[in-house]
């Protein structure tokens, strides 16, 4: 039984919910169209496709784009050794999905790992707090319209950054800057 | 004037029952102990709020992040190469291991893995394995440390030590070794490297063996960590263990053996499994894979083609320069090696759009990157599953019904690191 195989058993499942399964690198992935049917679609690939093993959770900002978020579900099988990929697209209005902490007990963190970089919030979630950031920090640091100096908080900066000794290449600080924002390491365009 | 005071003293039994009074007042109260984020015990800045009745534990909620420099978010920021250094201060207890974790998931994206000449496969196989040695060396020299046994730790930082002499001839840096290159290493093994890793394989089997003997039928170290902080199978499925973790509860699950990458197909090597799913059980299976690593070593070092110093010559790289830095000698001297060294440089290589996971076989377990790419030199998004916090989840599951004392069992027994856990 190939992954690809188990993607289309799961596709029969749910027709119109899911996309086509697409393969590139010899990964299989599958795309929701509704992201309230992650639990769902989760649930079944678990208890009856056999996939016990959440390897990950991850999350993309598509800023500019509309849907802005999608979340990126890793399934394994570990009796057999399939690997598969969900994707969910969640608008940014929204903002919000369900949790599959019912499915596996993993997802715990990785959902508030999410929840603290991109502010994307998972319904049902009995423990949603920030994981990696402290408690009441005010941004959502992996969204893309973040920078990478980061912005000031109510605490006090403690880590500072100065000009780096190469200046003037694409990636490094630019000198000059005021605040470190200015200052960061960035991709530069030669005019920027 | 003297004035005439009376005391009351109660007798004896009086006492008594006001004290057990005063006790029973106390059962039942809960007391919330802070433990870390600067403990020695968990090894790094790990924080667990506990709630204690007694010295039982009836909750806990472990704190993680206090090391969380933003590695996804620096690595949207810069070329897939500039990224390599990031990756030693992962799980920096075995550098060399994410860094060949990290060039094969690019490879994986540029779909080259399969090109990796021979000879660079097997040093990237003998890197991990030593990587895989080292780290478990200091997982259970500390371990040992945190139950009393100070001697173990002393026996494994001195092999450490040797291993760290040997990164700083293989890649010049004895702790952040940045050995790997997208297709291939940085650079071939140095004269006499081979030989000096066999010399220290038959050194460390025999400090092995001392320390199994210093161990595994200690009295004090059995009763500490037998029956202390059992995992069982479908929990430690559930919960997303892997690695040394994961097998200590019994799962036959190793991304070496699952899905072999490099040149494992090749090579004979066993999975240490325990059966129980304790400390105990969680111990042996790193000694074991200590064992094992020592086998596979020596016969990477037998098979390695080109031979210990490369007589044949041997190419270490993917003969792309598209993807691989030129030879200097040919930068100064062809157009076509200039032009390719200058766009690596300023731009980065050109991968193509897609996304891939890749898991690897680390000493702690899993780590894995996702890779995002929309084109170009720099990853549109770049997540790293790192085995520790996906390990150090458990805790709050596991650590309630435990005495205060098995803490520091547990902690040690599951062998994380800060450093990976908050990237």
């Amino acid at each position: 039984m190939s992954a690809l195989d188990l993607a289309k058993q799961l596709k029969a499942k749910f027709g119109d919910v899911l996309s086509e399964p697409a393969g590139f690198r010899g990964e299989i992935t599958i795309k929701l169209t509704n992201a309230e049917r992650i639990a769902e679609v989760c649930e079944f690939a678990r208890k009856e496709l056999g996939f016990d093993y959440l390897v990950d959770i991850s999350s993309l900002d598509n800023y500019g784009e509309d849907p802005r978020w999608t979340v990126v579900y890793h399934l394994r099988s570990l009796a057999n050794g399939c690997e598969l990929r969900v994707k969910a697209d969640v608008s940014e209005e929204k903002s919000e999905l369900p949790t599959v902490i019912g499915v596996w007990r993993t997802a715990n963190w990785h959902e508030r790992e999410i929840y603290d970089m991109m502010g994307i919030r998972f319904r049902g979630h009995p423990d949603l707090r920030r994981i990696l950031m402290w408690e009441g920090y005010p941004y959502f640091p992996l969204r893309k319209d973040f920078p990478l100096a980061g912005k000031p908080t109510q605490i006090p900066e403690v880590a500072f950054t100065q000009v780096a000794p190469l200046e003037g290449g694409p990636f490094v600080t630019a000198p000059g800057g005021k605040d470190a924002i200015e200052r960061e390491p960035r991709v530069r365009t030669p005019e920027g | 004037m003297a004035t005439v005071q009376d005391t009351e003293v109660r007798d004896p039994a009086a006492r008594a029952s006001d004290a057990v009074e005063e006790l029973r007042d106390m059962q039942g109260e809960k007391m919330v102990l802070n433990m870390g984020p600067s403990h020695p015990a968990t090894h790094g800045v790990l924080r667990i709020v506990l709630e204690l009745d007694g010295e039982l534990i009836t909750k806990a909620d472990p704190d993680v992040g206090y090391l969380h420099r933003g590695d996804e978010k620096i690595a949207e920021n810069m070329t897939y190469t500039q990224f390599i250094p990031y990756t030693d201060r992962l799980d920096y207890l075995a550098p060399l291991a994410n860094n060949v974790a990290y060039a094969l998931a690019v490879e994986k994206l540029l779909g080259i893995e399969k090109n990796l000449p021979p000879r660079c496969q097997y040093i990237r196989v003998i890197c991990c394995e030593l990587a895989r040695i080292s780290s478990h060396l200091l997982g259970l020299g500390a371990f040992g440390l945190d139950l009393g046994a100070v001697t173990v730790f002393l026996l494994t930082f001195t092999e450490r030590e040797k291993i760290y002499n040997l990164c700083e001839s293989l890649a010049g840096a004895r702790f952040t070794t940045s050995y790997t290159r997208i297709g291939g290493v940085s650079r071939d093994t140095p004269p006499g490297w081979c030989d000096a890793v066999r010399t220290f394989l038959n050194e460390v089997v025999v400090n092995i063996a001392e320390m199994e003997t210093l161990l595994t039928r200690n009295r004090i170290w059995v009763d500490r960590t037998r029956d202390v902080g059992v995992i069982p199978k479908d929990v430690a499925i559930d919960y997303g263990l892997s690695g040394p973790n994961l097998r200590g509860s019994g799962v036959d699950y190793d991304l070496r053996k699952a899905q072999p990458y490099l040149c494992y197909r090749d090579l004979q090597f066993d999975v240490p499994l325990g059966s129980v799913g304790d400390c105990y059980d969680r111990y042996l299976v790193r000694m074991e894979e200590m064992r094992q690593s020592v086998r596979i070593l020596h016969q990477c070092l037998d098979k390695i083609p080109g031979g210990a110093d490369n007589k044949t010559k041997e190419p270490v790289n993917v003969a792309d320069g598209k993807i691989v830095l030129p030879a200097k000698d040919k930068v100064m001297s062809g157009m076509e090696e200039l032009i390719h060294q200058f766009i690596l440089v300023t731009q980065g290589m050109n991968v193509p759009p897609g996304e891939i996971y890749f898991g690897h076989e680390n000493p702690k377990g899993e780590l894995g990157f996702y890779i995002h790419s929309r084109g170009g030199g720099t990853p549109y998004r770049l997540k790293i599953r790192s085995p520790s916090f996906v390990n150090l989840s458990i805790l709050s599951h596991l650590l309630p019904g435990h005495m205060m004392s098995d803490v520091t069992a547990i902690l040690g027994s599951l062998d994380f690191v800060m450093g990976e856990c908050d990237r």
